[in-house]
């Protein structure tokens, strides 16, 4: 393939600018809907032609994150004035705070079970794709081409398996269950894409670290993984983005302890009625750590998502 | 410092030998330069030496020791590889440094700051040494790979082609500074090259590889006197060494096929006609490129000749080789 090396036009970059813009604007208006909706009353999140100019608040928020019971005039003077903000947005609608909603232990759980399994993940498939790149193993592009045909289907297509399996192993409902399922899953995408880059790596530097006087690990620590930090930080948020999102398996397999949150924030609908806002604001706050995770690794990704584009 | 002996190495890529009974031994202080062409097996044996690759048959021994069960690091090796391999993450001092605090020397910080200094001084690079290593220019990275190696006294430096990447003027210098600098420190060096200046100019001794066979081992005064085959001859010498079927000048030994001239080899104002097909002035001497008899031969003439082309130089051969038909010399 060849490429222009001239300067293009005035009319292409005025197109290319446009495009960029009509395509951020796709993707952003949903993203800025739920923002915006989280925001809303209950009232304006159904309103219909749908309200852009509203008067803000943070309802939505307050039933995020507890739980509530529709109160009596009789229960309403028991308890006396409202004590916080809160509580006073809770009042304002009838209803008095019973306690905190379930949703923060929720997000907790996709913390710990989406970063367990994207480091998990981290640590097998970069030993798993050094072993690959550089050793030589048996039977090694067969064993690469199973990896790979692990992703040739849905995973969820051996759901009632896995979730017999689980039921066996007391794996249901558990942390460690979900960090082992999303790491499987991950895995062979992260051997491959990690191989790719550790492959570009040139075996040399190992080899003069192993003549400087170092092990075969240390080389691998102090030498590779430096050079491979760049995809293993790209390959890292393509796991956690699978894992944080998942929802047919967390539905499935967790219902109490170990719920992540997308399958407990559906549910906010069915407890308290068409609760949208709430739901916005969950989904909102779902949105933050992947987002952060992102724009702290963000210098990676890009020659992530380009990588094998370019070939020296 | 210590000798380094090759006995009957020998090993395989696959189909491809790479290295074929080769016993040498490499003397305590000395520097040793294997030439050859590319795959002739030089690198090879460096590797071997170095315990990155494991020879088939055959041992090597560093110092009278057998390090067939040693690890790289265990054989207190140093290695300058062709494609410098500087560690790209880390600055030239750090990279300078590496050996040294390897868990192996563990060299307290003070000791390690004082030798990168010295390192950095002999190879004119003190000024670069908080540059990243990949913001450097091809030679200095070079200089930076050899005194990677130079920072440690190893009981071996191995040095695979660590000129090849230079431009000319470099090169010449680099090729002082490293036999200056194994001179002074008393250093056994393994060197691999094909560039026939810097097996005259540095080496010691000289090993000539072929098709993974050391031909012949010796100084590269011996090796370019003496030759032991047409093959060995034409790896010394510039302009090469002319070869022509024995008995265009008659006087030929019995079995010998080909002739061996070199320049010195070719009287000229005597014997038979040859045409001057070119005239090549390179300022300190001028190369005769000569028809004799459907064959050409190119010959070293007075800087400043009066021939020209198409002009009759007599030229008659004085004390030439003799090759066999397989290549080996007969006389």
């Amino acid at each position: 393939m060849s490429f222009s090396v001239t300067e293009p036009t005035k009319g292409t970059k005025w197109f290319a600018g446009f495009l960029v813009v009509a395509y951020a604007i796709i993707t952003l208006v949903p993203l800025l809907w739920i923002v915006a909706t989280g925001f809303k009353s209950p009232a304006d999140s159904i309103a219909y032609p749908p309200v852009v100019v509203f008067e803000p608040t943070l309802e939505g928020y307050v039933n995020l994150f507890t739980d509530r019971t529709r109160a009596t005039d009789d229960m309403l003077a028991e308890a006396g004035p409202p004590e916080t903000w809160y509580d006073e947005i809770a009042r304002e609608r009838g209803t008095i705070i019973t306690g905190p909603s379930r949703y923060g232990e929720r997000f907790l759980n996709s913390v710990i079970i989406g970063f367990g399994s994207t480091a998990l993940c981290m640590i097998l498939g970069t030993a798993a794709a050094y072993a690959f790149s550089r050793f030589r193993v048996p039977l090694k592009d067969d064993l690469l081409f199973f990896i790979l045909s692990t992703r040739m289907m849905p995973p969820i297509a051996v759901a009632i398996p896995i979730f017999l399996m689980f039921r066996n192993l007391g794996l249901n409902d558990t942390h460690l269950g979900m960090i082992l399922l999303y790491t499987a899953v991950n895995l062979s995408l992260s051997v491959w894409l990690l191989k790719g880059f550790i492959d570009e790596i040139p075996m040399e530097y190992e080899e003069a670290a192993l003549i400087d006087g170092y092990t075969r690990f240390q080389a691998f620590y102090k030498v590779v993984l430096p050079q491979a930090a760049t995809g293993i930080a790209s390959t890292a948020i393509f796991c956690l983005i699978f894992a944080w999102n998942e929802y047919a398996f967390a539905v499935l397999l967790t219902s109490g302890t170990a719920q992540t949150a997308p399958p407990f924030i559906p549910n906010i609908i069915g407890v308290n009625g068409k609760d949208w806002p709430a739901v916005a604001a969950g989904a909102t706050i779902f949105l933050v750590p992947v987002m952060v995770f992102t724009v702290l690794l963000r210098k990676h990704l890009l020659r992530g998502i380009t990588f094998g584009a370019v070939r020296k | 410092m210590a000798e380094v002996s090759l006995n009957a190495l020998s090993k395989s890529y696959g189909e491809e030998i790479a290295l074929d009974d080769v016993t040498m031994t490499v003397p305590d202080g000395s520097f040793v330069v294997l030439l050859g062409p590319t795959g002739a097996g030089k690198t090879t044996t460096l590797r071997m030496v170095s315990g990155l690759d494991k020879p088939d048959r055959g041992s090597v021994m560093i110092g009278g020791l057998d390090v067939a069960s040693l690890t790289p690091a265990q054989r207190d090796v140093a290695m300058v590889f062709q494609q410098y391999s500087l560690y790209p993450h880390l600055t030239v001092r750090q990279n300078l440094a590496f050996p040294l605090k390897s868990p192996i020397l563990r060299t307290p910080q003070n000791v390690v700051d004082q030798k990168v200094g010295e390192v950095a001084e002999v190879l004119q690079i003190s000024h670069k040494l908080d540059n990243k290593a990949t913001a450097l220019s091809g030679g200095e990275m070079q200089r930076v790979s050899i005194g990677r190696a130079l920072v440690r006294q190893p009981s071996v430096y191995l040095m695979d082609e660590p000129l090849s990447s230079l431009d000319a003027k470099l090169r010449s210098d680099l090729r002082v500074e490293l036999k200056g600098i194994q001179a002074n420190s008393g250093a056994t060096l393994l060197y691999v090259t094909h560039d026939q200046i810097e097996a005259m100019t540095m080496a010691t001794h000289v090993g000539v590889l072929d098709n993974g066979k050391l031909v012949q081992f010796g100084t590269p005064r011996e090796i370019y006197e003496n030759p032991v085959s047409v093959y060995a001859a034409s790896r010394l010498g510039q302009p090469r060494i002319n070869v022509l079927p024995a008995d265009v000048f008659g006087g030929a030994p019995q079995n010998a096929v080909s002739i061996g001239l070199r320049p010195e080899h070719i009287v000229q104002g005597a014997g038979e006609d040859s045409m001057v097909k070119r005239v090549e002035r390179l300022g300190d001497q001028t190369r005769l490129h000569l028809a004799f008899k459907n064959h050409d031969l190119i010959t070293v003439t007075d800087a400043h000749t009066a021939l020209n082309e198409g002009d009759i130089v007599k030229i008659r051969p004085n004390n030439p080789y003799y090759f066999d038909a397989a290549g080996a010399r007969v006389a």
